[in-house]
């Protein structure tokens, strides 16, 4: 049983989505795709600067299992990026949500617009797997 | 039957444990009329004496010629331990080390094969080996279109003077993947990459800059220049490289200001016999940064649960990532027993046996393409410094002189005419430390013999 | 208690100035001279060791090895049999050992007669009319296939068939060669029974279509009954049939690829034919086509020609052969491979390639009856074992909390390797194993008596599987350790 914290919204694709305070939005992977990869080993994210599209593939996360694309849930611009992955991936499976994010970009749309899945929706969805 | 163990009460016994009357039962689900009922064309079966006197009669129809030829494959002794430790069947039968627990010993030496190999080419990391040097350059093409960030065209440039078969290869392995790979042109005088020529290139998008160092001619490049200018038109550099030259031969790594981005050549030379033309193995190393983009196995240490060292295969999730990037390998093995062939090879002769096999090749070929150019219309292609191979001009036509020469038990070397027509009658001809003074001689006189003999006809 | 046989890095053993001096031929200064910037400076930086040190730290590595020559490999998929020795010993004569790959017409004729009898072998046993010998390895045979298929739509003018059709139990390489062919992988349902769901192939085939990668028996080691049918849909659609030869030695001398209206099949010389695994290779992926494909076989092929009464081998190169898909290898491919596989088919002849396959499924059949016996689930127990099976181990994760990858790990310790764990993908928690014909009755009864044994550890004490192995040179190796703290190479101090 996997976490889906509510105030979060979910991709199809296991990405979530937070809205910060300075209009910026925090991106990672959810803790059931987390738990699908095993231990992280590498994090490849996107660079700083770079404009990315809705959907568009743009990170990677590798277990020793699997490497996985990972697909931006909005478009915008790379504003930062997680740098304690570089050291620690492993901060994805421990904190899936928290210090376990991956990017911030400012988004080009607002993010209320964008055709995302709500925390019940995508709990419903990643455990019919 | 040869090789099946079973008896007719073991046969009877299992049967009846499955419980059916016949084996032919156990084909029921196959629709009889696509069962086979006879393999006419395949000969009665023969028992190993008799199997062995056919293969002695066919090795033997085909002689120990002197071999003078080397075009990408070289006779080089063998010190005879390095075949006796890997027929050893728990090296010759193992399997791919995916059990690593079972495996320890083909994962150490694969690990060290990667370390000496590293050490070798002046690089940071070294990928468990490929096919051969041939496919390892393709593999290196698509590599770089993966790892080069900026480019979006996959334009690869592609000496002429470059081995013709790997050039060939890369085509045939990359083309369909929509890699440009443009041939570039050697200067006629030197037998070098035209660095000039090159620099109609420079403004387009370009991926990478491939230098086989020596060359096909055998013929050292300008490594230093060519690396530069690559590296300032935004282009990777693939090295291709002779192990045994690397002895004496400024390591990849150390080229230009930042050194090559991807190091690939073939190890036959080292501890590979000639057998034919393989099986020989293709080694590849990179740059840190660029480990997840290099195709093939990995081993890495580690530990075990009571924290002991251990070996095993690595990053195995970005094979598959790697499948299905930009350009995609679907490469999944590598040459295992060859690659220790290779690792037992340098492990017995180091660092300075191997500089003492290089120093012995270069001169020998030397004292050969003195001999020969003694000889009236025999003259050396290319006034550059070289390794191990020269390119010698004739005046008349090169196969009826390498056929009188096969007459005489002597392989005298490649005829370019079928790749290098430019260059007029051209031979391509390598000594290495296995021929002698002796050898030379003979060779000399033979060539000498047959000149004479096309010139009276 | 774990044995400890712990060998050290063959850099552990160097010390400065040490050298195999017998090895190593007289220094001479190099005359002609290298030009200063392209000089090493620098030794590199290789082990310095005596050739005993050297012969002893190899020597000691291969003992801690599992291998055919020491324990059973009931690996699926893989075809581990015996590797005769008098096939090394042929392809180790110094005849060819020593013969360039370039040599003459005129030194070449006994090795260009085995290859091309080789070449005639494998086209009899899978009812094709061409082989090209070149490819180096089963991937590069099914690229070779796969590149075949496109041009051979290419060289019609249809440049819009660019999908390959993959069965959903295919091996991951099927896809990658698809792409590396320019195509696209497109997956088609696999049923419960085990073959392909032929209205779901219906509908994926169309004027897209450039193919279908199959094997047959399927990755589920069971025989596709409709394979027929398969084959007159996808031609029907227009598209070809590619045969991936991974489980050949199922059928081997009882079934032909080529009567089942495959257009294109690879093999696998170092399973089916027996040539070694040396520990992850050299392999040779040799590729048959029927007479659509055989302008487009990659070069160099054998030909034979009559010269006089005499019979002549040569090469048939690019210009032989204008439509080829080109040049895979260097040189002719894995030639010592090549000559192993030529004389394992010698020594097995007519009767012997029959065999075989009989033996081959007569092993999996008995091996699956007696586990199911123990207490294992097959996967498709209501089917005929090809030559190789399914067990599940999904009843045994749920009860006990132990996987396929615990009961693969503790096999070792009995002394077995472990079969095939996860693969193929559609199968949870499973073990494809493939005896092979060469294994004995008190063999398979002595696999069968470890499995038990680890079926009941399971019940009473799965601690012992979730730890294993615990008696081999290592215990279970951290791999994510492997993964996160790269390290890839030895450096020696400076």
């Amino acid at each position: 049983m996997s976490n889906v914290p509510a105030d979060l919204r979910y991709a199809r694709s296991h990405e979530w989505l937070r809205e910060l305070a300075d209009g910026t939005v925090e991106i990672g992977i959810s803790d059931h795709a987390q738990h699908a990869l095993g231990d992280l080993v590498f994090v490849e994210a996107p660079a700083v600067g770079r404009t990315l599209a809705a959907g568009e593939a743009c990170a990677v996360v590798e277990s020793v299992k699997a490497a996985s694309d990972v697909y931006s849930p909005v478009a915008g611009e790379v504003v930062a990026v997680n740098e304690a992955l570089v050291k620690a991936p492993e901060l994805i499976n421990q904190d899936p949500y928290g210090a376990g994010w991956i990017w911030r970009l400012r988004p080009s749309a607002s993010p209320a617009g964008a055709t995302l899945l709500n925390a019940e929706t995508y709990a419903a969805v990643s455990a019919a797997g | 039957m040869p090789f099946i163990p079973h008896t007719d009460t073991d046969v009877q016994e299992m049967l009846s444990a499955i419980g059916v009357s016949d084996v032919e039962a156990l084909f029921d689900e196959i629709p009889s009329a696509l069962r086979v009922r006879s393999l006419e064309r395949i000969p009665e079966g023969m028992n190993e004496l008799q199997i062995m006197q056919l293969m002695q009669e066919r090795a033997h129809q085909d002689g120990r010629p002197l071999n003078f030829i080397g075009a990408g494959a070289y006779e080089h002794h063998i010190p005879a331990a390095v075949w006796s430790i890997i027929t050893r069947g728990e090296f010759y039968s193992a399997y791919t080390p995916y059990q690593a627990e079972a495996s320890q010993g083909t994962l150490q030496s694969i690990y060290e094969y990667q370390s000496m190999i590293t050490a070798l080419t002046g690089m940071q990391v070294a990928n468990a080996s490929m096919y051969d040097g041939a496919s390892a350059v393709a593999e290196a093409c698509l590599m770089a279109v993966r790892a080069h960030r900026r480019s979006t065209a996959a334009h690869i440039l592609m000496p002429r003077s470059v081995h013709p078969n790997y050039r060939a290869v890369a085509e045939a392995m990359t083309g369909n993947q929509g890699l440009i790979l443009a041939e570039q042109p050697y200067i006629r005088a030197t037998g070098q990459t035209d660095l000039a020529a090159l620099a109609a290139s420079a403004g387009q998008d370009l991926t990478a800059l491939v230098i086989q160092q020596p060359n096909f001619f055998g013929v050292l490049e300008d490594v230093d220049a060519l690396t530069d200018w690559a590296h300032a038109q935004g282009a990777l550099v693939i090295a291709v490289v002779n192990p045994t030259a690397l002895a004496l031969l400024k390591a990849p790594g150390q080229w230009g200001q930042r050194g090559a981005d991807i190091v690939v050549g073939d190890g036959q030379p080292l501890g590979c016999p000639l057998s034919s033309g393989g099986p020989y193995f293709g080694f590849m190393a990179t740059r840190q940064e660029l480990v997840r983009q290099m195709p093939g196995r990995i081993v890495g240490r580690t530990v075990d649960l009571d924290g002991r060292p251990g070996f095993t295969l690595t990053l195995q999730a970005r094979e598959q990532h790697i499948r299905r990037g930009k350009a995609t390998s679907n490469i999944c093995t590598n040459q295992g027993l060859l690659m220790m062939a290779g690792t037992v090879y340098l492990a017995i002769m180091g660092a300075e046996g191997l500089e003492r096999v290089a120093a012995a090749c270069m001169n020998r070929t030397s004292e050969l393409v003195t001999a020969l150019t003694r000889l009236p219309g025999v003259r050396v292609a290319f006034s550059t410094a070289r390794f191990h191979e020269a390119v010698l001009l004739l005046e008349r036509p090169v196969a009826p002189l390498l056929e009188q020469l096969a007459a005489r038990g002597i392989e005298g070397g490649l005829d370019l005419a079928p790749w290098f027509p430019e260059l007029g009658p051209a031979l391509l001809v390598c000594a290495t430390e296995t021929r002698t003074a002796a050898d030379i001689s003979a060779y000399a006189a033979a060539l000498g013999a047959a000149l004479a003999s096309e010139r009276a006809a | 208690m774990s044995l400890s046989l712990c060998e050290p890095l063959i850099y552990e053993y160097a010390r400065p100035g040490r050298g195999a001096r017998g090895q190593w031929p007289a220094a001479e200064p190099v005359a002609p001279a290298i030009p200063q910037a392209l000089r090493r400076t620098q030794r590199a930086a290789l082990p310095e060791v005596s050739e005993l040190d050297a012969v002893r730290h190899y020597t000691r590595l291969s003992q801690l090895n599992f291998s055919i020559d020491t324990h059973f490999y009931p690996l699926g998929s893989c075809t581990m049999k015996y590797n005769p020795r008098g096939c090394n010993a042929a392809a180790m004569l110094p005849g060819f050992l020593g013969r360039h790959p370039l040599a003459s017409a005129r030194h070449s004729q006994g090795f260009l007669a085995c290859m091309y009898e080789l070449q005639e072998m494998l086209k009899e046993v899978t009812g094709m009319q061409g082989v090209a010998l070149t490819p180096m390895a089963g991937a590069q045979g099914e690229f070779a296939g796969v590149a075949m298929i496109r041009a051979y739509h290419r060289a019609r003018g249809d440049l819009a068939r660019n999908e390959i059709i993959v069965p959903a139990a295919a091996h991951g390489t099927n896809p990658a060669t698809a792409t590396m062919c320019g195509c696209v992988a497109r997956e088609v349902a696999v049923g419960a029974d085990g073959d392909v769901d032929l209205e779901a192939l219906r509908a994926a085939v169309g004027p897209h279509t450039a193919g279908i990668m199959l094997t047959n028996p399927s990755t589920l080691g069971i025989f596709e009954r409709h394979i027929v049918e398969v084959a007159h849909i996808v031609h029907d659609a227009g598209g070809l049939l590619y045969y991936d030869g991974a489980n050949l030695n199922a059928i081997l001398g009882k079934v032909r690829p080529g009567d089942m209206e495959f257009d294109v099949i690879h093999m696998n010389l170092h399973k089916t034919f027996s040539t070694p695994h040396g520990g992850g290779g050299p392999g040779a992926g040799a590729v048959g086509v029927g007479p659509r494909l055989l302008p487009f076989l990659p070069q160099p092929i054998v030909g034979r020609r009559l010269e006089g009464t005499r019979e002549h081998y040569h090469w048939l190169g690019a210009q032989d052969l204008p439509q080829s898909i080109g040049r895979l290898a260097g040189f002719m491919g894995n030639a010592g491979v090549l000559l192993r596989a030529y004389v394992y088919m010698r020594m097995l002849g007519r009767a012997g390639m029959s065999r075989v396959g009989e033996f081959a499924t007569l092993n999996s059949n008995y091996l699956m009856t007696r586990l199911r016996q123990v207490g294992y689930t097959a996967a498709y127990p209501e089917r005929r074992a090809s030559h190789e099976f399914i067990l599940t181990l999904k009843p045994q994760l749920q009860q006990h909390g132990v996987s396929a990858m615990d009961v693969a790990k503790r096999l070792l310790d009995f002394g077995f390797h472990a079969p095939t764990t996860y693969f193929p993908l559609l199968v949870p928690e499973c073990l494809l194993i493939e005896p092979t014909e060469t294994e004995s009755k008190e063999t398979l009864d002595a696999f069968v008596g470890a499995m038990s044994e680890v079926l009941r550890e399971a019940a009473s004490e799965p601690e012992t599987l979730r730890t294993a192995p615990h008696r081999m040179p290592v215990r279970r190796l951290d791999d994510v350790r492997a993964a996160r703290e790269l390290d890839l190479a030895y450096r020696p101090a400076p």
